[in-house]
């Protein structure tokens, strides 16, 4: 089993990939509350597109919307040159939400057989349930599913029409490390076949393994796209790491103003007993970090992993946003 | 699970003509129907929270009422049959739409129905014929309680009449339960449909006569439903109270049409 860090492969399948759906100049607000600001997207298929961003960012409403359970206010929404939510848009596409729990007395092989029942052209049974990793459990009941057999049962409901477009809202919750890999080999294995997915997250691992395009969605605005490579790229920035002694219990303000003025620091941040430098030239700061401070322990230097460039990224915006 | 690479999917079925790939036959059609029916009937059955109270309820009810209490009188025993059939046929309708549908709301399970391709007259289809199943199991029982314990005897011609007013009576109820599935929250629907169900079926006469009531009761007894339907399978076996045959249906349909509307409205103001 493989899952290649996905930077390769977005190109590779280019070529082949066309717009399946897009979003252009979309609005939604809720309330006075903008939930969308002007979005435009493209869906390919045979790629995978991870939208990720922090609660209340705008993933789910983007979501609804293109399955046409919300209406934008403003701008155009396309699926496979259809209206969002019409029938010939949902018979082309599946759907992986999050819901709290299924109908409790019918089993697995009888949920199946009735998602599959609503699309002209069903994947085989066998496949289905193979797909989702189900062999075995076909006569459970859905009550009796953990956390994890659950998102499977999903997973495998929204790919009963042979989907040519997916969607996969958060859809490893609950799932143990492997029951998540042989997901992660299906999402591939369907994007192989030519489907197009649409997957939000929060484990950004599974974006970076999975992922030929990521949208980080922030209040409603698209504030970075590109490949995984990309988004790192554009917070390019080395973490510094180490504890400093005793000083845990200090006030963390002060702890930031202390390191703020070290040469080439950008940012500064405490996560646990740890202390964090986001270094725009990591000899300079480490050669004035080891002046000043000689006694800092556990130092480890590491270019920014998808959770530093996402959490760098988001904070970036919401600062300017402040100012 | 699976971690092979071994599936393969028809590609062609991916990338199969375009025109082609979001129509469906009217087998396919007729087949989905069927399933949605058919896995509707099984999850309510399997579910003895709801096919217990449903399905025994109204025959337990006349057995006490209609047998026990009302000592060898068959003239009491056909009336009150007639009535704790509306009251039985009422019950699956209100609690299979309103309660059935506002649980699977709240699970988010209809959510997932939505987004899929299932069209919403299949959800409505499904359980119109689901509680329409009960209804027949209702009556079944009712009848051998009547026929058995108390004495009652009809003929065939009414026991058809009979079913086939209370069976299609059902489908105001079935409307309103509708309503209330659509609007209830999850956790206080099956409480609220109770307390909806329950003094409606008193009020209407279908637990004791109205002529036991008292006389305020008796008249505002028109403006209920079950009332009207009762009057309707009443007069199949002469104990009605002489209100037409006419007027009682134009309410019905009226009551549906109200029901009716009020769905649709509750459909709408899901979706904005």
């Amino acid at each position: 089993m493989q899952y290649s860090t996905s930077a390769v492969s977005s190109y590779s399948s280019e070529a082949s990939s066309k717009v399946i759906t897009s979003l252009r100049g979309v609005h939604k607000r809720f309330n006075n509350k903008i939930a969308l600001n002007n979005i435009d997207l493209d869906i390919h298929s045979a790629q995978v597109l991870a939208i990720l961003g922090a609660n209340g960012a705008g993933k789910t409403t983007l979501i609804n919307i293109l399955l046409g359970r919300l209406n934008a206010d403003a701008g155009a929404v396309s699926v496979f040159g259809y209206p969002a939510g019409s029938l010939p848009a949902r018979r082309q596409a599946g759907a992986l939400l999050q819901i709290a729990s299924l109908p409790e007395t019918l089993k697995i092989k009888e949920h199946i057989a009735l998602f599959r029942s609503y699309y002209p052209q069903p994947m085989a049974y066998e496949n289905v349930i193979e797909y989702a990793g189900l062999q075995g459990m076909e006569n459970r009941y859905s009550t009796k599913l953990s956390g994890g057999e659950k998102q499977r049962l999903l997973f495998a409901l929204s790919i009963c029409g042979n989907p040519k477009l997916l969607f996969l809202d958060e859809p490893s919750v609950g799932m143990d490390v492997q029951a998540r890999k042989g997901l992660w080999q299906a999402i591939l294995d369907l994007k192989a076949a030519g489907t197009g997915i649409v997957l939000t997250t929060h484990y950004l691992e599974e974006a970076d393994s999975l992922a030929d395009e990521i949208v980080l969605l922030n209040q409603g605005d698209i504030i970075q796209r590109g490949t995984t490579c990309q988004i790192k790229a554009s917070a390019s920035h080395t973490t510094i790491r180490f504890s400093a002694g005793n000083t845990v219990d200090d006030f963390n303000t002060d702890i930031a103003k202390r390191y703020q003025n070290i040469a080439g620091v950008e940012q500064v941040r405490i996560s646990g007993k740890f202390i964090e430098l986001f270094s725009r030239n990591a000899n300079q700061t480490l050669a004035a970090l080891l002046t000043l401070y000689a006694d800092i322990q556990d130092l480890t230097v590491s270019s920014v992993g998808l959770e530093d460039a996402f959490i760098q990224l988001n904070e970036n915006v919401n600062n300017q946003g402040e100012q | 699970m699976n971690n092979s690479n071994t599936i393969v999917v028809s590609s062609n079925a991916h990338l199969s003509n375009h025109s082609a790939a979001h129509r469906m036959t009217a087998k396919q059609i007729a087949k989905l129907f069927y399933l949605e029916t058919k896995f509707e009937w099984l999850k309510s059955i399997r579910n003895p929270a709801f096919a217990l109270p449903a399905t025994l309820f109204p025959a337990i009810f006349y057995l006490f009422f209609g047998v026990l209490m009302n000592q060898h009188n068959p003239q009491a025993a056909t009336f009150l049959l007639c009535t704790y059939g509306t009251f039985g046929v009422i019950g699956p309708a209100l609690f299979s739409f309103g309660a059935g549908l506002a649980v699977e709301r709240g699970q988010g399970w209809l959510d997932i129905k939505d987004a899929s391709p299932m069209p919403a007259s299949a959800q409505v289809v499904s359980r119109l014929f689901v509680s329409m199943g009960f209804s027949i199991i209702v009556l079944v029982t009712l009848g051998l309680v009547a026929f058995g314990l108390a004495d009652v005897s009809l003929s065939l011609g009414q026991v058809w009449l009979l079913s086939g007013i209370l069976i299609i009576g059902g489908l105001p109820f079935c409307l309103l339960g509708l309503t209330l599935g659509l609007l209830l929250k999850a956790e206080s629907a099956p409480a609220v449909v109770n307390v909806i169900y329950l003094p409606l079926s008193f009020l209407s006469g279908l637990w004791v006569p109205l002529s036991l009531l008292p006389s305020y009761l008796q008249s505002f007894a028109q403006f209920l439903p079950p009332y009207h339907l009762s009057q309707l399978a009443l007069k199949v076996v002469g104990q009605d109270a002489g209100g037409s045959v006419v007027q009682h249906l134009l309410i019905l349909v009226i009551f549906s049409i109200l029901f009716f509307a009020s769905a649709m409205l509750a459909i709408k103001k899901k979706t904005t």
